[in-house]
Parts: C-alpha cells; structure tokens; sequence
C-alpha cells in the first residue's frame, strides 16, 4: 500500500525537529554564518533532540533501529532551520553510522558507544580531496598493508570538526577499492590545516588533512581485513543530501511567497505577477517532487528493495539541480533585496550550491 | 506509516495491462497512426469484454463496484480506485496513448456524473456502458472563443417550462471521443453550458445529452499531429432538448459559484488522470532510448560524478529523475484522491509537471537518438507527436500552473488572473 503519512513516532520527532529548527537554529543562522562560529549550546540543543540516537540498536547503546527514512525526515527539517548547524549537529553520524551499516560487531560494540553519549562529542569522517571531479570511488588517498599495520597517505579536504575530532573515519583506496579506517585523532602523521573558506556554510568548520605514514592496526579497517562494500554508505550520502536539499528549498520558496505576497508593485503585491506566481508554482512543484523521490529512496535502502542505490543517486541528483533553482529564484523574487545580506535567501542560495560538492559530509 | 509499496492488486493489474499495451496496442500503432480515424474495434471490443468480465463497468472509480464479499479484513483495506486506473491509463498509454483514448466505458463523462449527478442519475447513465456493446461518453467543454477560460463560453441552456425540457444552443470543439460517443455508440456527452450569461460562472452548469438527440450534431473531425487514433470532433447544439433531469446540479442560479467550483473538481481526479498517461508515453519513449543504448553497449553509470559523465548519461538520468518525480507526485495526488482527502493543489502539480516532462522526455529521445528518433520506422517520433497534447487538454501546463500558484498563495481568481 502507497501511504504518504509518517508514523506517530516520526512525527512527534519532525515537531521537535521543527521547534528546535524554528525556535533556535534560524534566529542564530546569520550570526553564525558572519563569526562563522556555531555556537556550541546550539549544537547541543539539537544533540539532546536525539536524533542519532534514535536510530541506534540497544546493543550500541541507543535506543532505536536504524532508518534511512526517519534520517531524511529530520535532516529535512533541520536543514529548514540552516545547513551549516544542520551539519554540526549532524557531524557524529559520519562516523557512527558506517560503522552501523558496514562495521565488524566488535567495532560497532568499541566505537559507536562513546559516541552517542549525552554530550556531542567531535567525531567524524574525511573523504573529499581537493580534485575538481572528485570521486569517492576513485580515491587519491591511499592506504597500503605494512605487516599488521595499515599506511594511510594523501590530502583531504572539507573535514568538519577535524581540529578537535577525538577519532575520524578516514577513506583511503585500497588496492583499487574505497575503504574506511577508523583513525583516532592524535595519530602520528595526520595533521590538521587551517580552517577553510567557503562560498556558503561558513559557520561550519571545515579544515583541510595531511597523512602522511599514518600507522593503524589492520583491525582498523572498517569490517576488518575482509573490507566492506561502499555502496550503502554512499547511498546514504546521497539521501541525506537530498533531504537536506528539501529542506533548503522549502526555507527558501516559504521566505519567497511571504516576501511576494507582502511587497507591492505597480499597485498589487509582487505575487498576482504570473511572472512571480509562475516561479514560485514551479518552485513548489518540484520541492514536492523532489521530496517524494528522497523518501522513496529512503524508504527503498530501509526495505532492502532492489534499484535502491540507483534511486537515492537519482533522489541526490535531482535534488542538486532542484535547490539551486528554487534558491536561485527565491533571491530573483526579493529582487535587490534578495542580494542584500538583511535577508536569508543569498545564504540559503550559496548553501544550495553547495550540495553538488558536499558528498560525505552528510550521513542518515 | 511512509511505503512506496505497489498494493499488490495492482502489480497484477498492470501486468494484466501491459500484455494488452503490447500484444494489442503495440502491433497496430503505426497503422492508426497512418490512417487517421480508422477505428480500433479489436482494441475495443476486447477492453469491452475483459472490463465486463471484471465486473466493472466504468473507469469513474467511484462507480467502480466493491467486491461484496463480507470479509470483514478486506473491509479494512484502504481504497484503491483512482490509483488502479491510473495504473491502467499509465500503462495503455505506454502502449498508444491515441487508442487508449479509445477504450470504451465511462471516461470523462461518467467521471462528470459520477462526482456531480444525483444516485438516480447515476444509474440512468452509468450502466449503460455494462451491456452488449462497447458505449462510450465525453465531455464538451471548449468551445471557439473559450479554452482554458471556461468561464468565456457561450453556449446556452434555457428551460422550456411548458415541456419542462432545457433548449441548448452553442458550439462545442475539441470534444475528445466525441464521435464516438455519439455516433459510434449510444452513449453521451456531458456539455458545459450557461443558464445566464450574465451570471458569469455561477451560472455555469453541466448537462447530459445522449447519442441520437436532435439538435445534437457532430460537424468535424480534427486533423491532429498525435494520437490521431482518438477522434477529436466539433458538435454544434441547434435547439437541442434534453430532459430536465439531465442537469448535472442545481437547477437555479444562485450567486455563489458553488456550482461551478463543483465542476471544476472534477478535474482534482481527472488531471492526475492524464498526468498518468503522459507517463506512459514518457516511459516508452525512455524504456526506447535505453534499449537502443544498451544495443549499442553504451552503459549508463549511475552514481559517479557529474564531472565525469558523458553528456548522454546526464542526459538519460535527468530523464529518468524527472519521469520519478512526476510519477510519485501523480501518485500521491491519486491517493489522497482515494482517501478522500482534499487535492486540488497536488493534482494540479502533477499535471504540471508531467505534461511537461512527458514532452521534454519525447523530445530530448528524438534528438538523442539521432536518425532513429526522426524516423517512422521506430514509434518514438509518434510518441513524440503524441506527447504534446497532455501539456494542452485536461487544462493547459500554464492553466494548472495557475491554479498551483492560487492555491500555494492562498489567492482567488481576481487576485491572480
């Protein structure tokens, strides 16, 4: 049966989500992006919501089971809020959640348990490196067998948190295959570079790393030496993304019909232009659209349905075009206004830009 | 709870279909296509008798009959109507959207009297279509000076009060299966007509006239560049007496548009309706592009980088993307439709953003396959014809794009012309 309604339990989530989207993350969103700082209460706050939490088994110590489904509907609706905290918050699962889906069971039961303690702690995940078509299946970073011992050499880029990470997940290729390493955060050999600039989520903090000879145990590849398939963490990237997307979007079309409506042209509001109308109709149109494909994918990686790595790329994709329409146009709708930085939308538009270079820094 | 999950009747209802879209309607596509107005008896004759042996007699899914068994499990089944048909007018039109058109039993016109007519109404015209032979309805709506504007027409009913008969008197065009409704078989057509031209919109009824009626006449049949296989006629209304029971509604003019907002719901089921079979057409001209690569071995990878992807990749894949939107939007507006639950909003979306994508889809095939796509050896320059119209009837993209935009700004019609 087709049903389009979340379950009781998504949806008391999604209402918090939401208070905490509308009532802490938006008025603190400009602040955070011009000191490009993200206020830590602010990511606790959204850490207590539990989130991550939620979708681990007892056994590692949360209290759920795991769903691509709930993911993309909270990152929706945190990301309605601001991406840069949205990603904050969201910083831990880079690192717990491959580890859920592709870890050994002594991993799951050694790494996921400090992680999802009541406080946030800095773990996280590098994998973009700095090529204009990079791709995660086709690493730079290589890690080679020394004895019992891995070697990880290469450079990464847009690691969040990477200054106070307590431990990352590293991808590195491995004979030709991406592979995951737990590395904890004082190894020899990694360093950290400066803070990066970027054209939008300045308040999040990314930097660049170095490895150079970083030694791990061989028990530090994720699953262990058997190694693990890929394909389900790159999905999961890519929903997540997605639904991130939406969520943007739908800050931006809502802040765009509320301006339309309320400002006057030529004697009536901007929006009883066909020329404005139409925009936002398309807008919403392919919000809804676009939405509907990330919770199909979703719900087909919870399923285990067939096709349900090619549709959460499809969701991804077009998710990628569509917020930067809908961003877009919610600044052309402002108009002058819209450029100016009084207002969210040129934010929300250099953050939906964002979204065709962000694989890996996001994870439900 | 969120599922994506076909409700299995339905996967069986599509395969059913789809043996019918290849077996019967693949094979003699181009020849319909080639002879304009030639009649797809076959098709019809057999939809006729397989629609009856189902024991349904009407595409209108309100007036689809429930299984009577008294199971009380299957009572707590969700209902299904609207998405079933839309299974099957997605997959009919994978296989021809023009015969599609063809398929006998209540279409639009019984979707008309199913949502406005009276229980006795409903079945002096509705069961006629389960008898011996295949019956079919349309509506007239458009006429020469009225399109998408449909509160511009023209046409008139008055009531005789002496024989207690409405005289109409107009012109209808663009009446999809007109003919045969009315000269193909003994059916009806439900014709848009004013009370009171003063009255505007509120006066703005809809009324039955059955095949046979004087003063009811087909006068042309249009040349069109696709689905050429439906018929697609004129019908001027000279002195036409119908029965006073034939008006679809109130028989008076009141000033709300009650009424004719009434009408205009009945396109809240059937624009998710041709959202569907632009769908179709969609996807057979997609599944075309795929196979004829796949014959080529050129492989479409899925998953890496923009940056890496040839042009023909990005291309099939954005098609594939948008065909996925559509579909999931179409759906969603049919179950909300079949849970009662108020949809205006999405069901205009869905006719947005299908139509438009069935037409890039058709024409970005053509052009991506090169000589093949423009030739009529292969059938996707026809699917390509054959697209267009689902940006155009049923209200064109620009109509449905505004009503999404009325109804996302909470505006009325004089504040969003």
């Amino acid at each position: 049966m087709y049903s389009f309604t979340p379950t009781e339990e998504q949806q008391m989530l999604l209402d918090a989500v939401k208070r905490y989207a509308e009532g802490d993350i938006r008025p603190a969103s400009r602040e955070a992006e011009e000191s490009t700082e993200l206020p830590p209460e602010l990511i606790e706050k959204g850490w207590e919501l539990g989130i991550l939490q939620a979708s681990i088994p007892e056994a590692y110590a949360g209290f759920g089971d795991y769903s691509v489904l709930t993911g993309a509907l909270a990152a929706e609706g945190l990301a309605y809020g601001d991406l840069a905290a949205t990603l904050g918050v969201m910083t831990p699962n880079l690192f717990v959640l491959p580890i859920l889906l592709a870890g050994s069971e002594e991993q799951k039961k050694s790494f996921i348990p400090p992680v999802i303690e009541m406080e946030w702690k800095a773990y996280t995940a590098a994998l973009i490196e700095p090529t204009f078509d990079f791709d995660p299946q086709a690493l730079e970073t290589k890690a080679t067998q020394k004895g019992k011992d891995i070697l990880l050499n290469g450079e990464k880029i847009y690691v969040p948190y990477a200054s106070e990470a307590q431990a990352l997940l590293v991808y590195a290729d491995l004979d030709g295959k991406t592979q995951g390493f737990i590395v904890p955060g004082d190894a020899e050999g990694l360093s950290v570079g400066e803070r990066q600039k970027t054209l939008g989520i300045h308040a999040c903090p990314l930097y660049s790393l170095k490895l150079e000879d970083v030694k791990i145990p061989a028990g530090n590849q994720l699953n262990g030496p058997d190694g693990h398939s890929m394909e389900g963490i790159l999905a999961s990237w890519h929903v997540a993304l997605a639904a991130m997307a939406v969520g943007v979007a739908q800050a931006a079309y809502e802040y765009a019909i509320d301006y339309a409506k309320d400002r006057e042209v030529f004697g009536v509001k901007v929006a009883q232009k066909q020329a404005i109308a139409f925009m936002l109709a398309e807008m919403g149109t392919d919000i809804e659209a676009t939405r509907l494909l990330t919770w199909e994918a979703a719900w087909m990686l919870d399923e285990g349905k067939e096709e349900a790595y090619k549709h959460a790329f499809l969701a991804y994709s077009g998710a990628v075009d569509m917020v930067m329409m809908v961003t877009d146009r919610a600044v052309q709708i402002l108009g002058g206004h819209g450029y100016i930085r009084e207002h969210p939308v040129e934010l929300w538009m250099r953050n939906g830009r964002g979204f065709a270079a962000f694989t890996g820094l996001a994870m439900v | 709870m969120i599922s994506f999950e076909m409700p299995k009747p339905l996967v069986q209802t599509r395969t059913v279909v789809e043996t019918v879209a290849k077996n019967m309607m693949r094979p003699v596509s181009r020849q319909l296509d080639e002879n304009e107005h030639e009649i797809p008896w076959a098709y019809i004759e057999f939809m006729h008798t397989a629609t009856k042996a189902l024991g349904s007699s009407s595409m209108a899914p309100d007036e689809a009959p429930q299984k009577k068994k008294e199971d009380p499990e299957k009572k707590k089944r969700p209902p299904i109507n609207y998405q079933r048909l839309m299974i099957m007018v997605e997959t009919l039109s994978w296989g021809d959207a023009g015969i599609y058109l063809c398929t006998p039993g209540g279409m639009l016109g019984a979707a008309a009297v199913s949502a406005a007519g009276t229980p006795e109404q409903k079945k002096r015209f509705l069961s006629r279509f389960t008898g011996k032979e295949p019956i079919f309805d349309a509506m007239a709506m458009t006429e020469p000076q009225a399109g998408s504007d449909t509160s511009a027409i023209r046409t008139t009913a008055v009531l005789d009060e002496k024989t207690n008969e409405w005289i109409l008197n107009g012109e209808k065009i663009f009446v999809t299966a007109g003919n045969k409704a009315l000269v193909d078989s003994k059916g009806f057509i439900v014709v848009w007509a004013s009370l009171d031209l003063e009255a505007g919109r509120s006066g703005i009824r809809s009324f039955v006239i059955e095949a046979g009626t004087p003063g009811c006449k087909v006068t042309k049949m249009e040349e069109k560049l696709g689905i050429r296989a439906s018929d697609t006629v004129s019908i001027v209304l000279q002195d036409c007496r119908i029965p006073f029971e034939n008006i679809l509604g109130s028989p008076t003019v009141e000033k709300s548009t009650k009424g004719y907002k009434g009408a205009m719901q009945t396109f809240d089921a059937t624009r998710p309706i041709v959202a569907a079979s632009a769908l179709g057409v969609a996807r057979a001209a997609l599944e075309f592009v795929q196979e004829k690569l796949a014959e080529a071995g050129k492989e479409i990878r899925y998953g890496i980088p923009r940056q890496k992807m040839t042009h023909l990749e990005r291309e099939v894949i954005e098609m594939e993307i948008q065909l996925r939107q559509a579909w999931l939007l179409t759906v969603k507006a049919l179950w909300m439709a079949d849970n009662k639950q108020s949809n205006a909003l999405i069901a205009s979306m869905s006719k947005v953003k299908a139509g438009k994508v069935a037409t890039v889809i058709t024409q970005k095939a053509v052009e991506l396959m090169g000589p093949l796509g423009y030739s009529r050896d292969f059938l996707l320059e026809k699917w390509f014809r054959d697209a267009k119209i689902n940006d155009i009837f049923e209200g064109t993209g620009q109509i449905n794009l505004l009503v999404v935009a009325r109804n996302i700004l909470g505006y009325r019609g004089s504040q969003l012309r």
